[in-house]
């Protein structure tokens, strides 16, 4: 059975169809690439997983947790509640709590959501400070890091909640070229780790080499999908070949 | 000058003894205010537009009226309706009533200046609002509400001397007192100033401290 099970996933904004009744499988340990154009719903769809979009029809399976989106959303409160526990989400622009230190950002949802022991809570992010190279800056306010920093914060922060699935919405694009690196290289140690992921990145060279498979979105429908080398290599539609000849130009073929 | 000084310690029992009312429905008045004030933020901010329409004229009245017939229909208005109230209860409701509705106003603007995402990534953790109101948004909405709500308390303990149209003895009715006995005029009302300006002084520092310590985080380099 597969980890994430998305079955015609429905967004209307203003009277607007951004998503237009998406279905997507993602096994679990898969790393999963969404790129497409701006505006194309790849956003949308990845905030519609945690339920930080809310979807206008619909159905969202994560493991054994079921969101029916026909049904009143504000009576399943709690489902989306334990439902976002067990999906990190990190932010394009990282959403550091700014009046807390990194350390206490990344125990405040083991603390404060999962009741766990503080001791044991500030023990584990130590440990995943560490993990995306940040030791020794537990009690930095993120005004005072980098935004490469921040990011990786970010992510020790969804980490600390023990997810099944890490959803990444563009993580380096706030970044100057020169930070995005180390952001990366983060989110390759996790993909080698065989985490469940899901990515929206415009970075087409990451997303070939990291992901196993991915997703081409535009216009609100998966137009092609794919092993990752595979689609980069060869894409079948035109608007694919279109949308890549672009990044090969750029980056060679 | 001498005999005035001499006037200004006799009677400085009195003016304390209003001085002390004057604390008593400043501290009162922000009090209350704070927790009747927060109570309709937190209305003004709910899904349920009752609750957010009901603060909302809650706020236009009391902010739209002036706080000295406001003070009136509560001491001489409401015996009619049978709530008869003595003046010092009187005031107390009064200033909590129409504090209430610019500390709903300056929380309601801080709560609404910080940035989506934060909201965005409690939830994200999983959350619940009261969580998220509690540890992500209240703390750095803080920083932005200290200053208003210094200034909104400054401005209190200054209109607390319209108590003294509903009979309650503080620091503006003790001066008019002693001035309808002695005729010092000048010298009574300038002793009541500089008492309202000590009070309104030690609230400025007290905010200033505050604002210090909610800003420490930011100072540093």
């Amino acid at each position: 059975m597969p980890m994430i099970e998305v079955r015609g996933l429905t967004k209307v904004f203003n009277g607007q169809t951004v998503l237009k009744g998406i279905d997507l499988d993602v096994a679990a340990g898969e790393v999963v690439a969404i790129i497409g154009p701006s505006g194309s719903g790849k956003t949308t769809l990845l905030r519609c997983l945690n339920l930080l979009e809310e979807p206008s029809a619909g159905s969202i399976r994560v493991g054994d947790m079921f969101i029916d989106a026909s049904k009143p959303l504000a009576k399943q409160k709690e489902l989306i509640r334990s439902l976002r526990q067990r999906v990190g989400f990190v932010f394009q622009n990282f959403n550091l709590f700014p009046h807390r230190t990194a350390l206490e950002n990344i125990i405040e949802g083991p603390i404060v959501v999962k009741k766990e022991a503080r001791a044991s809570a500030i023990e584990r992010a130590r440990a995943l400070l560490a993990k995306v190279g940040l030791a020794g800056k537990e009690d930095a306010y993120p005004r005072r890091l980098s935004g490469g920093q921040q990011q990786r914060v970010a992510i020790a922060r969804a980490l600390a909640m023990q997810p099944d699935v890490i959803l990444f919405d563009e993580p380096t694009s706030a970044l100057d070229p020169e930070l995005v690196g180390e952001v990366l290289a983060a989110i390759r140690s996790l993909a080698e780790e065989n985490r469940t992921m899901l990515i929206v990145t415009h970075e087409m060279s990451f997303a070939r080499d990291v992901a196993n498979r991915v997703i081409f979105i535009d216009q609100g429908v998966i137009v092609e999908q794919g092993e990752a080398k595979a689609l980069f290599a060869n894409p079948r539609e035109l608007r694919t070949q279109q949308f890549l000849s672009k990044f090969t130009e750029q980056n060679g073929p | 000058m001498e005999a005035s000084l001499q006037l200004a310690l006799n009677s400085a029992p009195f003016l304390l003894k209003g001085a002390l009312y004057t604390i008593v429905l400043s501290l009162g008045g922000m009090f209350f205010g704070l927790l009747l004030g927060f109570a309709l933020a937190l209305m003004r901010l709910s899904a349920l537009r009752v609750l957010s329409w009901t603060s909302r004229i809650y706020v236009s009245f009391f902010r739209g009226t002036p706080l000295l017939v406001q003070l009136f229909m509560i001491y001489y208005g409401l015996p009619q309706l049978g709530i008869q109230l003595d003046p010092l209860p009187a005031a107390l409701v009064g200033f909590s009533l129409n504090m209430a509705a610019y500390v709903c106003e300056i929380l309601r603007a801080a709560i609404g200046s910080i940035d989506r995402g934060q909201w965005e990534a409690a939830a994200s953790i999983g959350m619940t609002r009261a969580q998220t109101l509690r540890r992500a948004i209240l703390p750095q909405a803080a920083r932005t509400a200290l200053p208003p709500l210094g200034n909104s308390f400054i401005s209190l303990v200054k209109d607390t001397a319209l108590a003294a149209t509903i009979q309650v003895p503080e620091l503006f009715r003790q001066a008019q007192l002693i001035t309808a006995r002695t005729f010092e005029i000048f010298t009574m009302y300038l002793a009541a100033a500089l008492i309202y300006w000590v009070l309104a002084s030690a609230l400025a520092l007290l905010q200033n401290h505050l604002e210090a310590r909610v800003n420490r985080h930011n100072q540093e380099p």
